[in-house]
């Protein structure tokens, strides 16, 4: 294997970057140098999230999303962007088939646009345990936009609401009531509502019922644990009261969008950029980059200190309480005393 | 080396529309533990060879139907390597004439599949091209 240089990825190889991605989903040592190396330049790219349910059209609506950007800017030099989509693995054979891409044929042969597909590895966020790490490569490398498409998600999958800055969350019509539109969880997280698929009849009641449910949510005293709580850690986070108030500046979007054949892609790309200029001007961007950054930490703290209680295990003293446990003769919160 | 997983594209180059046979395959190399990158129909070799230098694969599967593969295959594996993954082992699947399969070896194809292949070796072959020395 030969090394894969950073100079070369900050200068637009794309085999390199490649590479260097691989290097990180095996968790290499030499990864560990490739983000070293590129970390002091990153923190300029527009994370933007996408989400929803499996079948709901998300592949078609990135495809859509980076074509447009592409195109829609005037200047010399449209944005670079990076897609990064993430499928499941499985849970039987660990193969995964990443089939993202059909929907992003359009994007090929431009240069200015890097698509990788990842599998999710077991990890249960909606998302890959390597899919930040991924981000701030791309970052690092110049990419101005990272599109990242989450595995279809359900209910729960929130991991993209730490990752990214923009979360588009995509709803298919007919998908259930507005007793559905009020449960906590993924809708929640959208910055950006997307009904898809809006040539269907039931399109515009599906938008109604989201729209009424983010009425709901605006009105009255907001509870600390209702309502955007996840958006909420992260404001109490050091920030003022007011830029807490600016939050609530933000009125997530409800856009009928028709991702097959392009309708309402313009205005969503629009709501994309005002919702990086409201970040950028509330502040919030910075704090939700701490934010990110402090939970990174947390997380690679957490990845070593297993391993080191790992190499350090009499595996004969673990297999003897493991057996106890196994037995009954012995809880598992008792065991802890005794294997670390 | 691990957990490190074998990454494959299958890809449909030129113009026949069917890819059963394609997502066959992609099913039983994901059963085998593989992950598999399906790109859809109608795949120029320079889309093939982009997709494979994005994806950082170790085998290209190219599925065929068409009759073309004389001209298709040559074409892809010229793209790979313009692209510089000359590495990267490629085999083909699909309806391919007993006679043509010397030519295609020779450009650089490691196997041939035909209607009736046991998925089983496919995947076998496929661990054995990518890691000559295990198993």
């Amino acid at each position: 294997m030969t090394l894969i240089d950073p100079k070369a990825i900050r200068n637009g190889d794309r085999l390199a970057l490649s590479r260097a991605l691989t290097a990180i989903e095996n968790n290499t040592a030499e990864s560990k140098s490739l983000q070293a190396a590129l970390f002091p330049f990153t923190g300029n790219a527009h994370l933007v999230g996408v989400t929803g349910a499996p079948g709901s059209g998300k592949s078609t609506l990135v495809n859509q999303l980076a074509k447009t950007i592409r195109q829609s800017d005037h200047e010399e030099n449209p944005p670079k962007i990076a897609i990064v989509a993430v499928d499941p693995t499985s849970p039987f054979s660990g193969g995964a088939l990443l089939g993202d891409r059909i929907r992003m044929q359009d994007l090929s042969g431009d240069q200015g646009i890097f698509i990788r597909s990842m599998a999710s590895h077991g990890a249960l966020g909606g998302l890959a345990h390597n899919t930040a790490a991924f981000a701030t490569l791309l970052d690092g490398a110049g990419f101005d936009v990272i599109i990242i498409e989450t595995v279809g998600a359900g209910q729960a999958e929130v991991d993209i609401a730490r990752l990214a800055h923009t979360v588009i969350v995509v709803e298919a019509p007919g998908m259930g009531d507005d007793i559905q539109a009020i449960k906590a969880g993924i809708l929640e997280i959208a910055d950006i509502l997307v009904v898809n698929k809006a040539d269907r009849p039931e399109a515009e009641n599906t938008a109604r019922a989201l729209k009424i449910m983010l009425e709901m949510g605006r009105g009255g005293e907001r509870m600390p644990l209702a309502g955007k709580h996840l958006m909420r850690s992260i404001v109490d986070k050091g920030d003022t009261p007011k830029q807490a108030d600016q939050k609530h500046g933000w009125e997530t979007p409800v856009r009928l969008v028709t991702a097959v054949e392009g309708s309402g892609i313009d205005t969503l790309v629009d709501d994309i950029r005002q919702h990086r200029d409201y970040l950028e001007s509330s502040n919030l961007w910075k704090s939700k980059e701490a934010y990110r950054l402090e939970k990174d930490l947390e997380a690679l703290i957490r990845d070593k200190l297993l391993a080191q209680w790992q190499e350090s295990l009499d595996e004969e003293k673990y297999q003897k309480v493991l057996s106890e446990i196994i037995q009954r003769k012995r809880s598992p919160i008792e065991a802890l005393d005794l294997l670390l | 080396m691990t957990d490190r997983r074998i990454r494959v594209l299958i890809a449909k180059p030129g113009l026949d529309g069917h890819d059963r046979g394609a997502k066959v395959i992609a099913r039983a190399l994901r059963d085998a533990g593989m992950e598999v990158i399906y790109t859809g129909l109608r795949q120029t070799p320079e889309m093939i060879a982009e997709a494979a230098l994005q994806e950082d694969v170790d085998v290209v599967g190219l599925s065929i139907l068409s009759g073309a593969h004389n001209a298709l295959v040559p074409a892809v594996i010229e793209k790979l390597n313009e692209n510089s993954l000359d590495t990267v082992k490629v085999f083909v699947g699909g309806i391919i004439p007993e006679g043509d399969i010397p030519n295609l070896e020779e450009k650089g194809v490691y196997a041939v599949y035909g209607p009736g292949t046991d998925t089983q070796r496919v995947a076998a072959e496929i661990k054995a091209a990518v890691n000559p020395k295990s198993d």
